[in-house]
């Protein structure tokens, strides 16, 4: 399993059987460079930062706060925040909690499904240093070596204000420009698949689920 | 031919051009305003007005897009073909030259196959996805398709009947004159069963089934993303800005202003939203047993009022 990536243009694939391998493809991500005018790009930013769809996928126990976020009282769809069901169409992955490395595997299936830009917030004490659970043997001690992260809305658990504010947080970061976690994902995608590969030991899916 | 000259051509053209930006920023906006009326009978503020436009913005410079083959690219491309191609032969202003666009080219059995067409591509384009959820809302949306479609037939053949015409314009002109000769006074029973397939037609509640959001993730468009996804939705805000402009122009007498038509298409659009925010979804099979039942009978008994009228 060690050092099993190449640095060569395709991927290995190694997690499939033969007949699996014709199935998937095995092209590389690649990064993408802003649009050469920047005031163009500010523009796409501006856009980008006003329509936040996040994935509905709830990976711990923090996503029980994202529930409210669409309810009269807290009604973030005055931000441009809507749920999405599929990850094609979302943009933001909200961590809700700790992950589970059964969880991990689904969030990089899911998370590498997303089309960028996109945007990672981790909810909770648990994705940046374990939590309460930080001596679990089947529990992610520190998320961002893992999946690049955005945005850290610590707590256990932030209430769904602490949401909000930091949803609005992510709206700043991302006018200026400075979200660029699909970029770091695919230029230390090597260190990434490594990490990855070293705690979910049933690793039978493609290197990078296109 | 039908045009005398290139010049009248081109000059159609682009008065068509025109219609189309209205007609989609206007079907925008008034997707907006009803999330917003949603949203007030929910308790909320709702969305801002220029979120529909954002979105689409938003998924247009989306950095990556995938694809999954040829039919996946063509989808979007025929269900904004078939919403450019049922307005095109509307007309959209009665009595304007400009905004009539190319309604003495077609008739109205072209507009009612350009709204198949745009579905049975989406339908080509979603399959292609390969994704089991788009297979189910495609199933979903052509099986309430084709049973919202009947009652619908129904009731344009009765109003053919009724005024011995298949040419939208003329269909309007015979509507002038004051509210007394709108079909909905003339021929209430064509509108009361048009008007139960247009519930199904903008699929709100009870009709959601093949957007289903909650069972099958969003159906058909699930793995359309991007630039797809923004084609889609301006097809959408167009086709249902579009559709209720064809109600308005066969069963409430057509427009002579932008405004009559903004306040008649909101007020038509209306009667989808009360049905919609007053009850939950139904189930597949009750949606179609609902078409082929009530409003089916009532579009039969609409084609024998339109022939009592003519013989009275």
């Amino acid at each position: 399993m060690k050092n099993s990536l190449n640095t060569e243009d395709t991927l290995e694939n190694s997690g499939l059987t033969e007949e699996e391998q014709l199935l998937f493809s095995n092209a590389r991500p690649r990064a993408y460079e802003p649009y050469p005018i920047k005031a163009v790009e500010d523009f796409a930013n501006w856009a980008r930062a006003n329509s936040l769809w996040i994935l509905a996928f709830g990976t711990g126990c923090g996503a029980i706060e994202l529930r409210p976020l669409m309810t009269a009282r807290f009604d973030a769809n005055r931000f441009g925040v809507a749920g999405r069901p599929t990850p094609r169409q979302s943009s933001v992955f909200i961590i809700g909690g700790y992950a589970s490395v059964k969880t991990l595997k689904r969030i990089i299936r899911s998370y590498e499904q997303m089309q960028g830009p996109k945007f990672v917030i981790c909810l909770g004490i648990c994705p940046i240093n374990g939590g309460m659970y930080f001596d679990s043997y089947n529990t992610i001690n520190q998320f961002d070596q893992y999946i690049p992260v955005d945005l850290y809305a610590t707590g256990c658990m932030p209430r769904p204000e602490a949401l909000v504010a930091s949803i609005m947080a992510l709206q700043k970061k991302i006018k200026a420009g400075e979200c660029d976690g699909a970029n770091r994902y695919v230029e230390n995608f090597d260190w990434y698949k490594a990490n990855q590969k070293k705690v979910i030991k049933n690793w039978d899916m493609p290197d990078y689920n296109w | 031919m039908i045009f005398d000259s290139m010049n009248e051509w081109l000059s159609k053209a682009g008065y068509f051009s025109l219609t189309l930006l209205i007609v989609t920023f206007y079907g925008l906006f008034v997707g907006a305003l009803i999330e917003r009326i949603i949203a007030k009978v929910q308790g909320r503020i709702g969305i801002p007005y220029s979120q529909p436009f954002i979105n689409i913005l938003k998924n247009f410079f989306k950095r990556t897009a995938i694809s999954h083959g040829i039919m996946f690219y063509l989808g979007p491309v025929f269900r904004i073909a078939g919403g450019i191609g049922t307005l095109a032969f509307i007309p959209v202003i009665y009595g304007s030259e400009m905004f009539s666009n190319f309604s003495t080219a077609g008739d109205l059995f072209l507009v009612i196959y350009f709204m198949f067409f745009g579905q049975l591509g989406m339908a080509l384009g979603a399959g292609e996805s390969g994704h089991p959820y788009s297979a189910i809302g495609i199933a979903r949306g052509l099986s309430q398709m084709t049973a919202y479609e009947v009652p619908f037939a129904l009731a344009v053949i009765s109003i053919v009947i009724q005024y011995d015409t298949l040419s939208l314009t003329e269909i309007v002109a015979a509507q002038q004159g004051g509210w007394q000769n709108w079909t909905v006074i003339t021929n209430w029973v064509a509108t009361l069963a048009a008007m139960l397939a247009l519930l199904g037609m903008t699929g709100y509640s009870p009709f959601d089934i093949f957007l289903a959001p909650q069972e099958i993730p969003i159906g058909p468009p699930t793995e359309f993303h991007s630039a797809y996804l923004s084609l889609l939705q301006t097809n959408r805000a167009l086709f249902g800005a579009t559709k209720l402009i064809l109600f308005m122009n066969l069963f409430f007498g057509g427009a002579t202003g932008w405004g009559e038509l903004m306040i008649k298409t909101f007020l038509i659009y209306m009667v989808a939203i009360v049905v919609g925010v007053a009850f939950p979804r139904f189930r597949v099979d009750q949606a179609i047993r609902f078409f082929f039942k009530i409003p089916t009978l009532i579009g039969v008994m609409s084609i024998i009022y339109a022939q009592m009228l003519l013989t009275a």
